[in-house]
């Protein structure tokens, strides 16, 4: 008889199965006792097929402070290159910073964020990029548990007919409300920073009654 | 590895003592340690007595307050902002915390590792010296000119003293200056000039071996160089006023004063012992008596028309906070108390939006008004909340709308971005000018108040209750009179519409239970509590704005005020109105020494921690309420609305 739960022969590379083993210990319950992972990507456009990361930048929080040791930053080498993008993030190809190639970095993120739980700006993005980056390298999707600050923001603002809550904030905005410095806007590292300091910013804005943790923050 | 943010936090404390001491590499190295971490208003770091934690810390945004518990009592020691360093402690030695730390606004720090850091400041000497000035006197930044008086002499013990702050200003110790910048009877009147111009001082001290021999200042130049009675080669010993008066340390404000108007001098010179005879070991000006007395209406007043930055406008909006703090301690009548807090926060609003104009490339297109709304319109904003504003521009020729608009739309951007930089919070119905809704031309409001009170539904009722009480913070006064009196026009003999704003004012209904018991917050994070805002101010507020508009009474906002014109333009209802009148202005002191006390919008009340004489002055105010809203239901025929 077929055994539904044999494994499939899977010829997936070891350094995936060192992430997907890290899933086999449960998130904790409270805020502090999580490592949340803030990143950001910087590419050649906006169309998950046909363009490409030239980086990811990224910061970890520990016990809600940001840990500027434990970040990540790096740059990828790309044969898609897309002139109209290098004016946002002035990456321009073949520039002479150290560069990977596509597989390393996304190896390298993989080791860097373990089971982290990942935040980003308008994560379905950033998580797109580099699931079809993995999907290139014949591998799964990221199995993390991602939360979005924009719709995170969103929770924060008032239930009012006066605004219009459906609105998608743009991290500049998000920025000027918290009065963030958005000093290396647009490179992945930089954008990363900000989106962690708004992060914060906001847990401290939704845990009015001081009980908010990890199961609460995922049904905002 | 690139480094971005760690070369952006080296950037940020490359700005501030000790760090910029130290060299690129050093603080690049120290940077990529830091530790970046987020408070909420009003949390504590820690406290006296905990351990001392692995890092020292850096302000990055936002203030900390350091604080000792006196008997029960907090008392401030010190309010560290942009740049400061504090937590030292753990770095010198392996004891306890003897302050709290306490976020007194939403605070982002940067958290350096003494094990780190110890190494780099046990090199550099200047690096350690300053971290050991910083510990030891109450100010952590011994270089700040504000806190020069502070900086400690070698005769000081290491350990600060505490003082406490509560005395009477005239008897607190008058600030000293340490450094003091001397010079030989024998330099001629131009060296000593030319030393005064560089460390920017009006006045030097003229010293043999230490010992005071007389004072030149920059009167002395004038009297007797500038005239022509003494040549620039002279030696400053022909000019200087002698002998120096002395006096010794522990001069009160007081004291000083007084010596200084007996004498007709600006400045005291101190010694060891008090005569001339010992080793000078500061001085003592006039000036300084008078930033430190920072807490007076009239230099707070000048310091916000001088202001240059927001920053500096944020630190005197802090010395505003303390000096409602000394107005409700004293027991002064709030009337006198909203209406000083209301001139000075109005004149911060003007000196950000006269900036604002100056930073944008070109002039103004055409005149403006900016209004300011709600509790400072009403001039009731003792605390500073959110902030709610709009901009009314002249009519333009209809080609030039959106452009002028666009216009309006960047200094709104400006100013309130500075607002909330200063303290005031963004309003989180974004009622403020810098949203297009609210950015309109005469016409456009016209026309926007038209809408709203032909046709009053909840949130329209909502929106002219806010936009009632306003009050011009900038600006051509005309454009507002303009659209109040439009606004009286539509609202004249409108029946239905005084009947919807009736049914809204009665929506909060009196405050006390059966049984004459408060109604308390039901669920939610305030659950026990009492709501202040909601059931006493609001309803209140919202009774004055309904009668003085049925009375067509232009330019009055302040409830108090309303009900006392109320008082005089029916004297059958005389006796109510002053009865609302006296109780607006307790629920309004009541929320500010709440909000005070708890560092809050004093919106929720703890019942439990009134007195016996407070809940019986609580429960007399709203016993007015009730019968102001029995008179708007009967006069306006709300019933049907309810």
């Amino acid at each position: 008889m077929l055994n539904l739960f044999k494994k499939k022969p899977d010829n997936l590379p070891e350094f995936w199965h060192d992430y997907e083993v890290k899933f086999q210990e449960k998130l904790p319950k409270e805020i502090e006792e999580t490592r949340f992972v803030v990143l950001d990507t910087e590419t050649t456009g906006f169309d998950l097929k046909k363009d490409r990361m030239l980086s990811i930048g990224a910061v970890a929080i520990n016990n809600k402070s940001i840990d500027i040791a434990d970040g990540f930053e790096e740059y990828i080498s790309q044969e898609t290159f897309n002139p109209k993008t290098v004016k946002i993030h002035g990456i321009i190809q073949n520039e002479r910073i150290k560069t990977l190639s596509e597989e390393e970095a996304v190896k390298a993120f993989l080791e860097y964020i373990g089971n982290s739980v990942l935040v980003a700006h308008h994560a379905g993005f950033d998580l797109g990029m580099i699931n079809e980056a993995l999907t290139r390298m014949g591998l799964p999707k990221l199995k993390n548990k991602v939360l979005d600050t924009v719709n995170l923001y969103r929770g924060t603002r008032i239930i009012s007919n006066l605004i219009n809550r459906e609105k998608s904030y743009s991290l500049d905005e998000i920025a000027e409300t918290y009065n963030i410095d958005i000093r290396d806007r647009h490179t992945a590292a930089g954008d990363a920073f900000i989106t962690a300091i708004a992060f914060l910013t906001i847990l401290g804005k939704l845990n009015t009654d001081g009980k908010l943790n990890l199961k609460k923050l995922f049904r905002v | 590895m690139k480094n971005t943010i760690a070369s952006r936090i080296a950037d940020f404390l490359k700005n501030y003592p000790p760090f910029n001491l130290l060299k690129k590499e050093d603080l690049l190295i120290i940077s990529k340690q830091v530790k970046v971490k987020y408070l909420e208003k009003g949390k504590r770091l820690f406290s006296e007595g905990d351990i001392g934690h692995k890092r020292f810390y850096v302000v990055n945004k936002g203030a900390i307050s350091l604080e000792r518990d006196n008997n029960g009592k907090r008392e401030t020691i010190d309010k560290c902002d942009e740049g400061d360093i504090f937590g030292l402690r753990p770095l010198f030695a392996k004891e306890n915390y003897l302050i709290n730390a306490i976020a007194e606004e939403e605070t982002i720090l940067y958290a350096i590792p003494i094990k780190k850091f110890k190494p780099l400041s046990e090199e550099n000497k200047e690096v350690n010296n300053f971290l050991i000035q910083s510990f030891a006197s109450n100010t952590r930044n011994p270089y700040s000119e504000a806190h020069k008086g502070k900086l400690i002499s070698e005769k000081e013990p290491v350990e600060s003293q505490y003082k406490p702050n509560n005395n009477l200003f005239e008897l607190q110790p008058a600030p000293v200056t340490r450094k003091v910048v001397m010079t030989s009877p024998e330099t001629t009147i131009k060296a000593a000039a030319q030393l005064m111009s560089k460390k920017k001082v009006g006045s030097v001290l003229v010293v043999e071996d230490n010992i005071a021999k007389g004072i030149v200042t920059d009167e002395d130049f004038r009297d007797m160089v500038a005239t022509g009675a003494y040549g620039i080669e002279t030696p400053v010993s022909k000019i200087m006023a002698s002998p120096v008066i002395c006096y010794p340390q522990g001069l009160t404000i007081a004291q000083a004063q007084l010596t200084m108007m007996k004498h007709h001098i600006n400045h005291i010179c101190i010694t060891e012992d008090g005569t001339p005879n010992t080793k000078v070991v500061g001085i003592l000006s006039e000036h300084d008596i008078m930033v430190s007395e920072g807490h007076n209406p009239s230099v707070l007043m000048k310091a916000i028309q001088r202001s240059n930055n927001t920053n500096e406008l944020k630190k005197i909006r802090h010395k505003i906070t303390l000096l409602l703090r000394g107005f409700l301690a004293s027991n002064i009548p709030l009337n006198h108390i909203s209406r000083i807090i209301f001139e000075l926060n109005d004149a911060t609003i003007k000196r950000i939006i006269e900036r604002c104009i100056k930073k944008l490339p070109t002039p103004l297109p055409c005149d403006f008004t900016w209004i300011s709304l709600g509790s400072q319109g009403r001039k009731e904003q003792l605390l500073q909340t959110d902030q709610d504003n709009a901009l009314i521009f002249e009519d333009v020729p209809e080609e030039k709308l959106e452009e002028t608009r666009a216009y309006f739309l960047e200094l709104a951007r400006k100013v309130n971005k500075r607002l909330n930089i200063i303290g005031y919070e963004y309003c989180p119905a974004e009622m403020m000018a810098k949203n297009p809704k609210y950015c309109l031309s005469l016409s456009e409001w016209k026309e926007q108040f038209t809408k709203w009170i032909i046709d009053p539904g909840n949130d329209e009722i909502l929106l002219c209750s806010i936009f009632f009480d306003f009050d011009i913070s900038y600006g051509n006064v005309n454009l507002s009179n303009a659209l109040a009196d439009h606004i009286f026009l539509l609202t004249k003999d409108n029946r239905k519409f005084y009947a919807v704003m009736g049914a809204t004012t009665l929506r909060n209904p009196s405050p006390l239970g059966f049984f004459r018991q408060f109604l308390l917050e039901e669920d939610g994070e305030n659950k026990d509590f009492f709501d202040i805002k909601k059931r006493g101010i609001t309803p209140l507020t919202d009774a004055g704005r309904l009668l003085i508009l049925y009375h067509q009474v232009k330019n009055i906002s302040n409830t108090a005020e309303r009900f006392e014109k109320l008082a005089q333009l029916e004297p059958n209802n005389k006796e109510l109105f002053l009865s609302c009148a006296y109780a607006s202005k307790v629920l309004l002191k009541f929320r500010t020494q709440h909000g005070l006390e708890n560092r809050n919008s004093g919106r929720f009340i703890d019942l439990e921690n009134l007195s016996k004489e407070e809940k019986i002055k609580l429960k007399r105010c709203f016993k007015s309420i009730r019968q102001v809203q029995e008179l708007i239901k009967y006069r306006f025929e709300v019933t049907p609305y309810i």
